[in-house]
């Protein structure tokens, strides 16, 4: 028959230029690095304008807000002065970005010290909180959830299912500050096993990482658990299946990535709250990271802080979505193309 | 087949447990609200001497240092919670829906930088709209309600966006603006009716939300100030005396989390009432796949011995009635019926691939002297059948490169290092003619057309040279010019190696080109046994076999009304499901 035609097969059909250049210009990452950098721009704008207005959208007179009701009216001019009240609205959002550019926060209103050295020095206490939550979270919920979602595939096991739902359900819609002090009151007050609050010691952090991740481990792991229960009726596994595949490679390696992708599209948005209730629950635990900073700095109306604060923690959270969506190119690149439609 | 037993009654009730679990828990929450203020403002609010009184039956969560009863604080707090939860989520809800609908409403050169500056604001933390909002206002009631309903704004506008999207080039909208209906007019009385349910739905999980970031903001002291109190402001008198009096934290605590798990509730109960596929998650009961009747000891020449097989429901009911044909070494039969005859439930039996929740029993079920009832041997199993299934896109695993998935039974069962196992796999494409297969083997599924993709099925099913390949429908899916190729890949494999191939179709014109033998198949029972030649010559006998020929349509046949519909078994006459 004419369909045996072959081309000479081990030589591959060569197109015209490098052969780098021609992956490069047919690779999806490059295209996914530069729509990512344009979201990214423009997410860092909208953070540089919301947090440049809060000082414009004090009520009344900021400065006197800022001073205090009992300030001279000296020290109200003197203010005004510095945080250049009297400057046009554009001029002075053209001074704070640019200061932001060479990375100047301004100064603190409260300790006199410029904000970006406070920031590096609490920084680290609030990320040692929120990336050991966010590895605990996925070290435990994903091989949990799979594993239930394996045990109770069709139906199986139905108190399983109810118990695992019902439970995770729960501890889910705990908000991290109440199993903080709840946990507090088990551990440190009836059990006595654990310390209640500082950052001195490994044990200090045992609580507040427990409490910041109880409720984002349950929620992932819910997911993954309806995740695996789809990805096992998929026929690609009854095509894996009858490769009679011993279970461990069929589940790890064959339902697992395609787990991955839900899992952590979810993921993403369940770390930025993790990142909220981080700043919560240092209060609890009088832990001297951003969340007690910033906490301070609303109550004592220290606005450069409050801003550089929230600057820092709002190009984490970007952060942490771009480094979820280029972890989720690699396990699958057909979602490289995707989340640009509105 | 498998997918058509699922199929039966799935109902989609309005109300699950969860919905009713949460809508009796929050009602008794608003009882407690509208009632406790009632009653115990008194106890919950003037001071007396009792302080810092441990449990008793009069105080039943002991006093706080003012010697006011820790319960009714707690129970009086519920009022001022629910009231800011419920205003915050107005705030939400309503900004969300108008900036939303404004969007889509706004010429095209807005619309997309304002999606872009929406989408850029969901990525951030609600918390730290909230922070930037209190940091404007001063601590309060107010403050508080005003960022988190403000901070809650994002979301809702995307959804709203979105669903507005998703609805708007439906032909009422078009016609609407055709008719020079104002845009105004379209949202209140054609976007938004349409889009009530899901954000319903929405609007009881941000509720959700904002009783938990509202307690939350007081719990940090930037929420609601004394002498005024909430949960979260109960909390955070609490903590400070923690270590003197923990059940001054626990009380709010307990109605706090009843009061979000209440809401929660009602926001997944509403969400799986409005979603089925969540909703109906129907338990089927569980058997081993496999029960051995007596078995008969193998005695034909033949490769593939089926006796008596039948295939139970989850019910016990039978949905293939006993079954039984043998194929001889480099047979290929082919099994042809329409949907639902049981001729794939009859192939992935024989794969033991059977769904869950089916059965198979068979007198004597064997593939050589492997005895297919039984058998643990997984290797035999892989290496003995080779599989083609019917819709290549979706049989690959989309997360895996090819490479790895078809080479997977030679390193899994032949111990075959990658190396060796991807240069038998590359020469076995390119001899079923796919083209650069080194590359091939390097891409995901997805870039490979599907013509492609079944025929390197083919080459890995046949890689490990197996002693029959089992092809369920492997050319429904491909558009004609492919299946003919296909077939014909078929054809000259078995010509060249003498595999037995088990041929599916419900193409009764594929099936007379291809096969030496076939099994004509109807509601799980064989009805007529050819070869290929006969069914060639229409001399089928019987009367279905005929009907499904005539409906083929031919190029050279006498023009006929289509009569497949008008045959039916006598002993079935009876409706069936």
């Amino acid at each position: 028959m004419a369909l045996t035609i072959k081309p000479p097969s081990t030589a591959p059909v060569r197109a015209t230029g490098s052969p780098l250049r021609r992956r490069l210009a047919s690779s999806p990452w490059l295209d996914f690095a530069m729509r990512r950098t344009g979201g990214l721009l423009l997410s860092l704008f909208v953070l540089v304008v919301l947090t440049f207005m809060v000082v414009p959208l004090i009520p009344g007179d900021p400065a006197l807000a800022i001073a205090g009701p009992d300030a001279s009216a000296a020290t109200i001019e003197r203010l005004r002065q510095e945080l250049g009240l009297n400057d046009p609205l554009l001029v002075r959002f053209a001074d704070y970005a640019g200061g932001l550019l060479q990375l100047d926060f301004g100064n603190s209103f409260r300790f006199g010290d410029p904000v970006s050295g406070i920031i590096l020095s609490k920084l680290p206490y609030t990320a040692q909180l929120a990336v050991s939550a966010i590895v605990i979270v996925l070290l435990v919920a994903v091989p949990v959830g799979m594993t239930v979602g394996v045990l109770t595939r069709g139906g199986r096991r139905r108190w399983l299912d109810l118990g695992f739902s019902n439970v995770a359900g729960f501890l889910a819609s705990l908000p991290p500050y109440v199993t903080a002090t709840l946990l507090i009151i088990l551990f440190a007050i009836v059990w006595r096993v654990l310390p209640a609050g500082g950052a001195n010691s490994m044990e200090a952090l045992i609580l507040p990482i427990a409490a910041l991740a109880v409720g984002p481990t349950c929620a992932v792991a819910r997911v993954v658990r309806q995740e695996t229960a789809v990805v096992l009726e998929q026929d690609f596994m009854r095509t894996a299946r009858g490769r009679r595949l011993p279970a461990l490679r069929l589940y790890l390696v064959h339902a697992l990535p395609n787990l991955l992708t839900s899992t952590l599209t979810l993921t993403g948005l369940i770390l930025a709250s993790l990142l909220g209730g981080a700043i919560i629950i240092e209060t609890v635990f009088n832990y001297p990271g951003l969340g007690n900073e910033i906490i301070q700095a609303i109550i004592y109306r220290d606005y450069p802080l409050v801003q550089g604060i929230i600057i820092v923690v709002g190009i984490i959270a970007t952060l942490l979505n771009l480094l979820v969506d280029i972890i989720l190119g690699i396990i699958d690149p057909r979602t490289l193309g995707a989340k640009t439609h509105g | 087949m498998a997918k058509t037993l699922n199929t039966s009654n799935r109902r989609r009730s309005r109300f699950n447990p969860a919905l009713v679990a949460g809508l009796a828990l929050m009602g008794s929450m608003v009882l407690v609200a509208v009632l406790a203020p009632l009653f115990l403002t008194p106890a919950a609010e003037s001071l007396t001497a009792d302080s810092r009184l441990g449990p008793s039956t009069a105080h039943w969560f002991g006093t706080d240092e003012f010697g006011r009863d820790i319960l009714a604080r707690s129970l009086v707090a519920t009022r001022l919670t629910l009231l800011m939860s419920l205003g915050a989520t107005v705030i939400s809800v309503v900004g969300g829906i108008v900036i939303g609908s404004s969007v889509w409403l706004a010429p095209r050169w807005i619309r997309e930088p304002a999606l872009r500056l929406i989408e850029a604001a969901v990525a951030y933390p609600s918390l730290i709209f909230a922070l930037l909002v209190a940091a404007i206002m001063s601590p309060g009631s107010t403050t508080a309600v005003i960022a988190i309903g403000i901070a809650g704004i994002p979301s809702f506008a995307r959804i709203t966006a979105n669903l507005a999207a998703s609805i708007a080039h439906r032909n009422y909208i078009a016609t609407a603006r055709l008719l020079g209906v104002p845009g105004y007019r379209i949202v209140t009385r054609h976007l938004l009716p349409n889009m009530s349910e899901p954000l319903f739905v929405m609007s009881a999980s941000a509720f959700a939300l904002s009783l938990l970031e509202i307690s939350s903001l007081s719990f940090v002291g930037l929420g609601v100030q004394s002498p005024q109190y909430d949960f979260g402001r109960l909390l955070n008198e609490g903590l400070i005396a923690i270590f003197v009096q923990p059940l001054q934290v626990v009380a709010p605590s307990i109605m706090l989390v009843i009061t979000g798990l209440a809401a929660v509730l009602i926001g997944d109960g509403m969400a799986s009432a409005a979603n089925p596929r969540r909703a109906a998650r129907r338990l089927l009961p569980t058997r081993r796949n496999m029960s051995t009747p007596e078995s008969v000891a193998p005695a034909s020449q033949a490769l593939l011995e089926v006796d008596n097989l039948k295939v139970l429901g989850p019910t016990g009911e039978e949905i293939v009635k006993g079954v039984s044909f043998n194929m001889k070494p480099g047979e290929v039969l082919g099994l042809v019926g329409e949907s639902g005859s049981g001729k794939s439930l009859t192939a992935m039996s024989i794969a033991g691939l059977l769904a869950e929740g089916l059965t198979a029993t068979a007198h004597t079920l064997r593939l050589g002297d492997l005895d297919l009832l039984t058998t643990r041997d997984s290797r035999a199993m892989a290496l003995n059948i080779g599989l083609v299934y019917q819709d290549p896109g979706s049989t690959f695993n989309p997360a895996l490169r090819m490479g790895p998935q078809l080479t997977e039974v030679s390193r899994v069962h032949l111990n075959q290092s990658r190396q060796e196992a991807n240069a038998t796999m590359i020469a076995a494409l390119d001899e079923i003619s796919i083209q650069r297969p080194e590359l091939r083997m390097t891409q995901h599924p997805h870039e490979l057309s599907g013509g492609m993709l079944q025929r390197s099925m083919i080459a890995a099913s046949t890689v490990t040279e197996p002693r029959l390949i089992i092809a369920d429908e492997p050319t429904t899916a491909l558009d004609v010019t492919v299946q003919a190729d296909v077939l014909r890949k078929f054809r000259r494999y078995n010509q060249e190696h003498g595999t037995a191939i088990l041929f599916i179709s419900h193409d009764i014109g594929v099936v007379q080109e291809l096969c030496d033998t076939v099994l004509v198949m109807h509601r799980g029972r064989i009805l007529e046994r050819l070869t290929g030649a006969e069914l060639k010559d229409g001399r089928a006998e019987h009367p279905y076999t005929r009907a499904l020929l005539s409906a083929s349509p031919s190029m050279t046949g006498e023009k006929g009304r289509l009569r497949a519909a008008q045959w039916k078994p006598d002993e079935e006459l009876e409706v069936t499901p």
